[in-house]
């Protein structure tokens, strides 16, 4: 037992061996999920409440088929609709829920912080699916078993993350995960998406594609967020695709089995060109969705035993 | 009325040495040491040092009573050995007329034990169009005029008042900030920035506003003071244009001399503040600048906010601490790290303060009003942020180790407080 903690927040508060204990985990359900026929009743009897605070079809949909395919009880409240347009905080938000006894909460906030905030308030385990620009634990754990199951290995790969670094928190817990995996990590994009001292943090930065995908092993594509653009981050999209779209010439920078990711929803002719979206050679986009649901049994599975451990349940 | 300070090891900040002598308040007044005093305080082995002259508290009257009064202010300020606070304008209405200004003084002089002056607003609402009636407002009684931390952008409007104020004699306090660079940022770009997710701002953004403002000195004459500089970048700017004779100081807040950024650690809103902590860089640099004197004033920014608007996501709570009462524990941090003086400190504390705006305070003189702290600089303790007199308890300092207490705080040769 590697993993004990309550809430899934982020990678940052994990250690290396609670990060193999949740992929270990996620890769049998992989195998699990596959099967035609696949009673799993980890989570029966529990109650799971998705709070997406943030519209997101797809994050939301692998949650919620994660829980149904454990026997959990799945409701789906879509938070932009209800309390918060009548002026309800945060907090209250969660008291209520709360007191609804769910068992685990899954939270998607637009600003940074405010899943941490909410796991204070409440009893019950809370999963991050992501908190403004700062982490989203699930899909770098899916990400990292990707890899895994692609490359044979998470450890001594190197990997580019690629695009608009500096409003992605998914490279965030990315970069994150895989420095603790011991991974060499670039960042690879223009510098107005490059967060400030990012180097620090012990990546290697480039404003180049070609010397950034030089001899990597997954080349890591991040959707540019337009809805984020209004700063003018760049000149257009023509001329980003230009310098930072991941076609056909700059993957030849990377190794020639290097594999190429993207945690959707793609801009097709944006940051990446639909030919090698769709090669499946090299791309494992339908892994990363694959592998999503498994991370995500995984996580409550252990978030579960962790909160039966802690109630004192035998089992 | 007469009291005799026995054995006071006193602080005149004017000087470099703490010396241990008598000290006579008659009347309200400090006075020669003669004659018999009614009451004598055996001072042994405490510190005698003029009051707290903070420039920039957030009193919430009008407006947000929920959160601060000139009661609950008062009282946190007497407990904090602050003996003048110098309100800021920045209340809902803003203090932009003399009738809002007879208001707040009169609601002062009923309940706060400590002297209160009133910052007026520098243009009408705050908005940055017009400049309010200065001259009618410094009759009333305003001290200084300021729009708190919103930056007068048009440059032509804070032009015109600049020189209309110049000419009435009146201070001006500015935020130096480059308010569109700033706009959003709610942390200062760096590591803890990018780690944390969180919008950020450049520290030159205060540079940029700090070297705006200078050409605006420049060309209007106008006496101007800085209510914080909080980045070493802004600092070589603010030497020059001391050298270069212009009417400006500089302040810089007890936040931004004893934490820095990674003091927010999980977003904790209680280290919120405008602008946003900075470095350790930075903040190494402004108690340099404190020690030489380039900074001139200490505040504390004191700005009440209630749990409602602290209890929320970083990006979304309200900005800023209540400072008053841990104004003197916080800034002997410096003090018993062995970077600051205590006569260094009470002269950005007192002196400087009180001679910027014109006050006969904040020093240890003959024929001075008598506005003075006993203090133990020593004593150590745990802070319960529910034992402060401020309506507000948002202080960053909860459950931190602090030492240094207020024994007693002196008004006018008046007991307003005692521990």
């Amino acid at each position: 037992m590697s993993f004990t903690s309550q809430h899934l927040l982020g990678i940052e508060p994990l250690r290396p061996e609670a990060i193999t204990e949740i992929l270990d985990l996620a890769n049998a359900y992989v195998e699990q999920n596959r099967k035609a026929e696949r009673p799993d009743p980890t989570l029966a009897g529990l109650t799971q409440i998705n709070m997406f605070f943030e519209n997101s079809t797809r994050t939301q949909a692998s949650f919620e088929l994660a829980g149904k395919r454990l026997g959990a009880v799945v409701m789906n409240m879509a938070m932009q609709a209800s309390s918060i347009k009548k002026g309800e905080t945060l907090i209250d938000t969660a008291l209520t829920l709360n007191a609804m006894h769910p068992d685990l909460l899954v939270v998607r906030h637009p600003q940074s912080g405010a899943v941490d905030l909410l796991a204070q308030k409440v009893n019950c385990a809370v999963l991050n699916a992501g908190d403004g620009r700062h982490e989203h634990p699930t899909q770098a754990l899916l990400d990292a078993l990707t890899i895994m199951r692609a490359k044979g290995r998470l450890h001594r790969l190197n990997i580019a993350i690629c695009g608009d670094i500096v409003h992605s928190r998914v490279a965030r817990s990315n970069l994150i995960l895989l420095g603790k995996t011991e991974n060499r990590v670039r960042l690879v994009g223009p510098v107005t998406l490059m967060p400030p001292d990012v180097a620090e943090l012990g990546v290697e930065v480039y404003h180049d594609m070609e010397d950034g995908l030089q001899d990597v092993d997954v080349v890591m594509m991040l959707r540019l967020q337009k809805e984020r653009m209004d700063g003018g981050f760049i000149p257009s999209e023509r001329e980003y695709y230009h310098r930072y779209g991941l076609d056909r010439a700059k993957l030849g920078f990377a190794k020639p089995d290097a594999i190429v990711m993207h945690p959707g929803p793609m801009n097709r002719g944006v940051e990446i060109d639909g030919e090698i979206a769709d090669d499946i050679n090299r791309s494992v986009i339908q892994e990363q969705v694959e592998m999503g649901v498994a991370v995500r049994m995984a996580a409550m599975h252990l978030l579960a035993r962790n909160m039966k451990n802690q109630r004192g349940v035998v089992t | 009325m007469s009291i005799l300070f026995k054995n006071a090891q006193i602080i005149d900040p004017t000087t470099a040495d703490v010396i241990t002598n008598d000290l006579m308040v008659r009347d309200g007044m400090i006075v020669d040491p003669s004659g018999k005093a009614e009451t004598v305080i055996d001072c042994s082995g405490k510190y005698l040092a003029p009051g707290i002259v903070d420039i920039g508290v957030k009193v919430c009257e009008p407006g947000e009573r929920h959160k601060e009064s000139y009661k609950t202010a008062g009282a946190a300020a007497a407990a904090g050995g602050v003996t003048t606070i110098v309100t800021r304008a920045d209340t809902d209405p803003a203090i932009d007329t003399p009738e809002a200004l007879e208001f707040i003084r009169r609601r002062a002089a009923e309940v706060a034990p400590v002297n209160v002056l009133h910052i007026a607003a520098l243009t009408k609402g705050r908005a940055g169009r017009e400049m309010t009636e200065i001259g009618f407002l410094q009759d009333a009684g305003a001290i200084a005029f300021s729009d708190g931390y919103r930056v007068v952008q048009n440059t032509k409007v804070l032009a015109r008042a600049m020189v209309y104020a110049k000419s009435l004699g009146a201070l001006i306090i500015a935020h130096p900030q480059e308010p569109i660079l700033s706009d959003g940022g709610v942390a200062t770009s760096g590591k803890f920035a990018s780690l944390r997710g969180l919008p950020h701002v450049s520290p030159m953004a205060e540079r940029m506003g700090l070297d705006r403002d200078i050409s605006m000195i420049e060309m209007t004459g106008a006496a101007y003071h800085a209510d914080q500089i909080t980045t070493a970048r802004a600092l070589p700017a603010l030497e020059r244009a001391k050298k270069n004779g212009l009417n400006i100081t500089a302040g810089t807040s007890i936040h931004h001399l004893t934490l820095n950024e990674f003091d927010i650690a999980d977003y904790r809103s209680f280290f919120k503040m405008t602008p946003p902590l900075r470095s350790e860089d930075d903040r190494i640099a402004m108690v340099e600048a404190v020690s030489t004197g380039l900074i001139d004033i200490i505040s504390s920014q004191h700005t009440p906010q209630d749990e409602e608007s602290k209890r929320l996501p970083f990006e979304a709570a309200a900005s800023g601490a209540v400072g008053l009462e841990t104004f003197l524990p916080a800034v002997l941090r410096l003090y018993h790290s062995g970077h600051l003086s205590l006569n260094q400190i009470f002269k950005a504390a007192s002196y400087n303060p009180a001679k910027r705006l014109g006050l006969n305070s904040g020093r240890i003189d003959i024929g001075s009003p008598a506005d003075l702290m006993l203090f133990d600089a020593d004593v150590p303790y745990v802070l319960n942020r529910e034992n402060l007199h401020s309506k507000s308890k948002n202080t960053p300092f909860d459950e931190a180790r602090l030492q240094g207490k207020v024994l007693r705080t002196f008004v006018g040769g008046q007991e307003v407080y005692r521990a």
